[in-house]
């Protein structure tokens, strides 16, 4: 089974997968302008683009695992999935800074007093550095420095799921069933850390 | 009648009304679900037909009322409130209702009421969000006996002319247009008359977070966003923000009623 997945996987041209998850991009912004994300589309379209952000940082999140439990392996996609989290995760900045707030006072006021956004922007920030280096020439470069940075993505991942967490009015099933994915998939990471360590 | 009324700033600051999409397809009614398109999907669900509202508690003639009676007995007219909710958005309603004072005379409030206590329908086979656990529903709410009989505390029977639809709180649901959406509780069936301070729901949840008072201000920020501005609902993908107004609006009306009160405590 896990073969034949990994015999498919490799006919996948990662390109395409690319245009395939940039198209809710366009998709998002139409319905925006044409009703389809209700009466309120900013608040609706900042947080599909902050959710498609957070689901594709737990889709790279869940390639090791995937490849040491059952054998399937998709790094081929791990830094599609990087990237396109850092452009979901800026588009849902930029949207929040343009449309959504707006004032530079009251921007500035929000990172630091609210702590949901300066979460947030702690995330963006962390995963900054990790967009610029992923580049064949960055990997070279830093060599082994170049796995331990992107070790910040677990911590950034982490914040992400806190942030969604804690903007909604109260608990809710989803923000909790993507926490839930995040602890999970890190969790999977623990046994394997103790073995490297006691060798 | 509202023709006499005086409206003060809220009539000069008055946007237009909002459209009826607006105002019946973005809805808060957590009975229906947390999705603001929740109600309008799951609300024709509920059946309001037959309806009637228990007035208990500190009142002369308790008993069950039912929704005719009451349609007969009160006046209708037409009130245009500005609506603003906790979570810094707003709208602009025309609603129909009653004032709250006359139907609470048909009860008759006995000396020594303070407060007046609201409940919403409990019926889970109906109102698919109560199935969830986190709310202790059934819904409600509370105001001071002075809040509930100011003149502009109204009982809404209806939208620009219609009957008010299930997801908007049919067949009636509260308006205190000085205060956060949440206060206005919808679908209501009981109305009790007592002298202790009611706990509402959200304060019940969140103590720390939403008050029993709950008067709009935009100097007492929620704890995790701004009060102070307001995203008008309707205006797409640039509607700006506006500034929120004391009271949204209506301060001269009802400053009166918090004179000497800390409202960074009362939140």
């Amino acid at each position: 089974m896990a073969d034949r997945i990994n015999v498919f996987v490799r006919k996948v041209p990662v390109w395409a997968l690319y245009i395939l998850y940039l198209l809710p991009v366009p998709w998002l912004l139409w319905q925006a302008q044409t009703g389809g994300l209700g009466r309120e589309p900013i608040k609706a379209l900042e947080h599909e683009l902050g959710e498609i952000a957070l689901q594709l940082l737990i889709f790279g999140l869940a390639i090791t695992p995937l490849r040491q439990y059952l054998g399937i392996n998709l790094i081929r996609f791990r830094r599609m999935f990087g990237l396109l989290a850092f452009i979901y995760v800026t588009l849902h900045l930029l949207v929040w800074l343009v449309l959504d707030v707006g004032v530079l006072s009251q921007i500035w006021a929000d990172i630091l007093k609210r702590p949901y956004i300066t979460i947030g922007m702690l995330a963006f920030v962390l995963l900054t550095p990790l967009a610029m280096t992923s580049n064949n020439w960055s990997v070279r470069r830093l060599g082994p420095g170049w796995r331990k940075l992107h070790r910040l993505v677990y911590a950034a991942v982490l914040l992400g799921g806190l942030h969604f967490v804690m903007l909604t009015k109260t608990y809710e099933a989803e923000p909790l069933l993507y926490m839930a994915a995040i602890l999970g998939l890190l969790a999977l990471r623990l046994p394997h850390l103790r073995r490297k360590q006691t060798v | 009648g509202l023709a006499a009324l005086p409206q003060g700033a809220a009539a000069r600051e008055m946007r237009e009304p909002n459209s009826w999409e607006d105002i019946t397809q973005y809805n808060n009614f957590y009975e229906f679900g947390t999705d603001k398109g929740d109600p309008a999907r799951y609300a024709d669900a509920l059946t309001i037909d037959p309806w009637s509202v228990k007035i208990d508690g500190m009142v002369d003639a308790p008993g069950d009322y039912a929704f005719d009676d009451i349609m007969k007995a009160m006046t209708i007219e037409e009130r245009i409130y500005r609506l603003r909710c906790v979570e810094a958005w707003s709208m602009v309603v025309p609603w129909n209702g009653f004032e709250l004072a006359d139907m609470l005379a048909m009860a008759g409030v006995q000396e020594g009421a303070k407060y007046v206590r609201f409940e919403t329908l409990y019926r889970p086979e109906e109102m698919q969000g109560q199935k969830s656990g986190w709310i202790d529903w059934p819904y409600t709410e509370g105001l001071r006996l002075d809040e509930a009989m100011h003149p502009l505390t109204i009982m809404a029977t209806g939208i620009y002319g219609r009957d008010i639809p299930k997801q908007n709180g049919a067949p009636l649901r509260l308006v205190v247009p000085w205060k956060y959406g949440f206060k206005s509780i919808k679908s209501i069936v009981r109305i009790t008359l007592t002298d202790q301070e009611p706990v509402n729901t959200w304060q019940q949840i969140l103590p720390n977070e939403y008050g029993f008072y709950a008067n709009v201000n935009p100097e007492v920020d929620h704890p995790r966003w701004s009060q102070a501005t307001e995203r008008v609902i309707g205006g797409g993908l640039f509607s700006p923000k506006v500034p929120t107004l004391m009271f949204n609006g209506y301060e001269e009306e009802v400053a009166g009623l918090y004179e000497g009160m800390d409202l960074r405590k009362f939140y």
